[in-house]
């Protein structure tokens, strides 16, 4: 099911949780929702798994609408909240049972498919234990189990990785990626290296606008600026700097090094020419020169702290 | 109906799995039993085989039974953020509502029923009118069902348990005393005949009594109608 949500607005008194947004995301495709705290993250997710009503605008799920069919909606969509409330006073087993009832699972197909999500979400040893006597991360595997039980056809977890070890983040990514193949998923994460490896677009939202939507190879590309990792021997390190701020589409310099330099320049010149022709004439040669990547992290600060 | 089934299943056996209600249901026989048969104004000393005394005991207890179970049903849920779990799971609000009520009115059905070796005994001991017994027993489910719905309101309402205590005690108060009290100052006129037909008590006394008027009988629907939709107008709030 494709999630379509048209310009999106919810306000909590004076304060605007989200401001007009809109985006798609298609069947089979994995989006990592990013942004600040309070940017509108959490709100957007309650608002698709229809516990928040929105001021203005609509989301469509498959041909379901949250304004008119939030019950069929309901039935198609696993949500795992934020903090992950989950009944402390039940054992695993029975929640899970609950869950698989509520969702109309029916009877006899309940006992495989609660044994398959405790096996999936790797909670065979802890299954009888009360819900309250689970560590966190435990518990956010239970929290993972309820929202995917039903088979749902959207999945939107909220910080799915919270109070994991690294092990379990990396079974869950891989949990992610394997559903994520036939089912629409929305996550969120503070864990920018991990939307990068789980998702297959990445979106950033910040101050309740989206700020920055496409893959991360794509934002990396829309970036404008381009850093190069340059050193150059055969002159002193002063003389070869002062050469190169002479240059006409040098943006800033840094001294990096005996003899290297880091360079910022616009992605549409080609300085790399301007570096080679002023390295002939003055007879210093080319020792290095690596183009640097901006990481994930750059471009959210930069996009979220404008 | 399925769902509502689900959730009253789910809601009896966090129930029954909690020593509360045992504590709960025993504090309910001790001081039912002890101002029933052991005070100085016991069962005997009526000299006539009368329930309608025990109703009264009854009608007391229930009332703060009542309070103190209800008043977690929404507000802890809200707590805990379990509301936000049910309420995006294919569940109503009616159906949560629903399956809130008729689970509290079971708890209190079952330590009603626990009573009637009281009715029993009495029966062995002299000629008791089983009509008016039986609609005793009836006014008394149709009061806990009205302060079930004034606990869960003030649970919709309130953001701890113990505000909804205090609530639901505060609104249950009024019906239970404060309008026949308002009723007899007032004593004739527009206003007397209102908090007259306000006052719980007034409608139980009829049924107590044996008499059977349909008047009572909307009365007391009107009154759980009215703070269940309210309930379910706070929930809903919250969602805003």
């Amino acid at each position: 099911m494709d999630i379509v949500v048209e310009n999106l607005s919810k306000s909590f008194g004076p304060q605007k949780a989200i401001d007009n947004i809109s985006f798609q995301v298609k069947k089979g495709e994995i989006l990592g929702f990013l942004g600040p705290n309070g940017a509108g993250k959490t709100t957007t997710m309650k608002i698709i798994s229809c516990f928040l009503f929105p001021d203005a605008g609509n989301v469509q799920i498959g041909k379901y609408s949250i304004r008119k069919n939030a019950y069929k909606i309901k039935q198609h969509i696993g949500y795992l909240p934020e903090h992950n409330p989950l009944y402390d006073d039940m054992n695993v087993i029975d929640f899970l049972v609950f869950i698989a009832k509520v969702h109309n699972i029916p009877h006899y197909k309940i006992t495989a498919r609660v044994l398959d999500m405790l096996r999936m979400c790797g909670l065979e040893n802890e299954k009888q234990k009360n819900i309250r006597e689970l560590s966190k991360g435990y518990k956010q595997r239970v929290g993972l189990a309820q929202a995917l039980i039903h088979d749902p056809d959207v999945v939107i977890l909220d910080e799915p990785t919270t109070g994991l070890d690294p092990n379990q983040i990396v079974e869950i990514r891989e949990l992610i990626k394997s559903i994520g193949k036939e089912k629409t998923i929305i996550l969120s994460s503070h864990i920018l290296a991990q939307v990068e490896a789980t998702c297959d677009r990445v979106l950033i939202i910040n101050k309740g606008k989206i700020v920055a939507d496409g893959t991360s190879s794509e934002l990396r590309k829309s970036n404008t600026d381009k850093l190069l990792k340059i050193a150059i021997k055969g002159g002193d390190t002063n003389t070869v700097y002062e050469a190169l701020t002479m240059l006409e589409n040098l943006e800033d310099i840094e001294i990096t090094g005996e003899n290297s330099f880091l360079i910022q320049t616009s992605r549409k010149h080609n300085i790399e020419k301007d570096i080679f022709h002023l390295c002939e004439t003055q007879q210093w040669y080319i020792k290095e020169l690596i183009p640097i990547e901006k990481r994930l992290e750059d471009i959210f600060q930069q996009v979220t702290q404008n | 109906m399925k769902t509502i089934k689900i959730i009253i299943g789910k809601e009896l056996n966090t129930a029954f799995n909690s020593w509360s209600i045992y504590t709960g249901y025993l504090l309910f026989f001790c001081i039912c039993g002890f101002i029933c048969w052991l005070s100085v104004s016991n069962i005997f000393s009526l000299g006539q085989a009368n329930m309608m005394p025990f109703f009264t005991v009854i009608n007391w207890t229930t009332f703060f039974l009542i309070h103190a179970l209800t008043m977690k049903s929404v507000a802890d849920e809200k707590k805990n953020g379990t509301l936000e779990l049910l309420l995006t799971k294919p569940i109503r609000t009616n159906q949560l509502i629903a399956g809130k009520f008729w689970s509290q009115l079971f708890i209190v059905l079952i330590a009603l029923v626990l009573t009637l070796p009281y009715y029993f005994t009495m029966a062995f001991l002299g000629h008791i009118d089983h009509g008016a017994v039986i609609l005793g027993y009836f006014g008394l489910v149709c009061i806990s069902s009205c302060y079930i719905s004034i606990g869960i309101f003030a649970s919709s309402f309130a953001k701890t348990p113990v505000t909804a205590f205090f609530i639901s005690l505060g609104i249950g108060l009024c019906f239970q005393l404060l309008f026949g009290i308002l009723a007899q100052q007032f004593s004739s006129g527009l206003a007397a005949g209102l908090f007259t037909y306000l006052s719980i008590s007034e409608h139980f006394d009829s049924l107590s009594r044996g008499i059977l008027d349909s008047r009572d009988v909307i009365y007391f629907i009107s009154v759980i109608v009215l703070f269940l939709s309210l309930s379910k107008l706070f929930i809903c709030k919250t969602r805003f």
